[in-house]
């Protein structure tokens, strides 16, 4: 049980760090790097609530695809040496306000809650269930979910391309 | 309570996360920076789904939907992306308060 709570203090302290490295870096790409360690951390996370299945397609899709892509955007539209950021003074402010109520609220809910929770959660594999289950129960959602991705696709192709206007 | 993992201690992390993409969207003025508040969000959303299916509900349904969560919000990187390099194009600029030619 011990291993355990240090893995998790690892991967939530990477999860945080990162997190809170997005909206405080001046530099927009260290608010992408900010972002690769809390998706990782997250990652870490799925694993110790056994969702195998869940990390390797977070660590696929997340870091693979939607990071790459956000590095993408952020080298191709903005000087990536400018100090100055987006950040006002006085947004910051109220920023760092509404963070800590909410972040108060939460985490005492969180904590003081009573929660219903099972004593002893068991670890399996999840993949075949996973399988089976986007097959058999979840086919609908599957089904909608690969035509959304199709329409994503050709949506983001159709916005992004240059046009070449003849005048 | 606090010496063994447990469920709080992943809803506290999940919290976390949320509050800290709510302030990147709040604060920052770079479009990107913003999308990435929105992915931040979305994954404190997911923690909650799978430390809830893990230690409450069982089974594999929350599972299932962090998948169809981690889905969309592929999508809604792409498209928001392509939006934002479209923009980029048309005005040079990505901050969101100089994207309001709509306005006249």
């Amino acid at each position: 049980m011990h291993t355990n709570l240090v893995v998790f203090y690892l991967f939530a302290l990477a999860a945080v760090v990162g997190a809170a490295g997005v909206p405080m870096s001046r530099n927009i790409f260290w608010s992408a790097m900010g972002l690769l360690s809390a998706l990782v951390g997250v990652g870490g996370l799925y694993v110790l609530l056994s969702a195998d299945f869940l990390a390797v397609t977070q660590l696929l899709v997340y870091i693979g695809g939607v990071l790459v892509l956000i590095i993408f955007a952020v080298m191709l539209t903005s000087q990536i040496k400018e100090i100055e950021v987006s950040n006002q003074n006085v947004g910051l402010v109220s920023g760092a306000i509404l963070f800590f109520l909410t972040g108060t609220l939460l985490c005492f809910v969180a904590i003081w809650a009573p929660w219903k929770a099972v004593l002893r959660p068991e670890s399996h594999e999840t993949s075949a269930a996973i399988g089976n289950g986007l097959l058999g129960t979840w086919l609908l959602p599957f089904e909608v979910a690969s035509v959304v991705l199709l329409a994503t696709l050709i949506g983001a192709i159709v916005v992004a391309r240059k046009e070449i206007k003849e005048d | 309570m606090m010496e063994h993992l447990s469920l709080s201690h992943f809803l506290v992390v999940g919290g976390l996360l949320f509050c800290f993409g709510l302030m990147t969207v709040l604060t920052r003025r770079n479009a990107v920076a913003m999308l990435m508040g929105i992915e931040l969000i979305l994954n404190g959303a997911n923690v909650n789904l799978v430390a809830f299916n893990h230690y409450a509900a069982g089974g594999l349904s929350g599972q299932i939907f962090a998948l169809f969560v981690i889905v969309l919000a592929a999508a809604e990187a792409a498209v928001g992306l392509a939006i934002i390099l479209a923009i980029y194009q048309m005005i040079r600029n990505i901050d969101t308060a100089n994207i309001a030619s709509l306005r006249q």
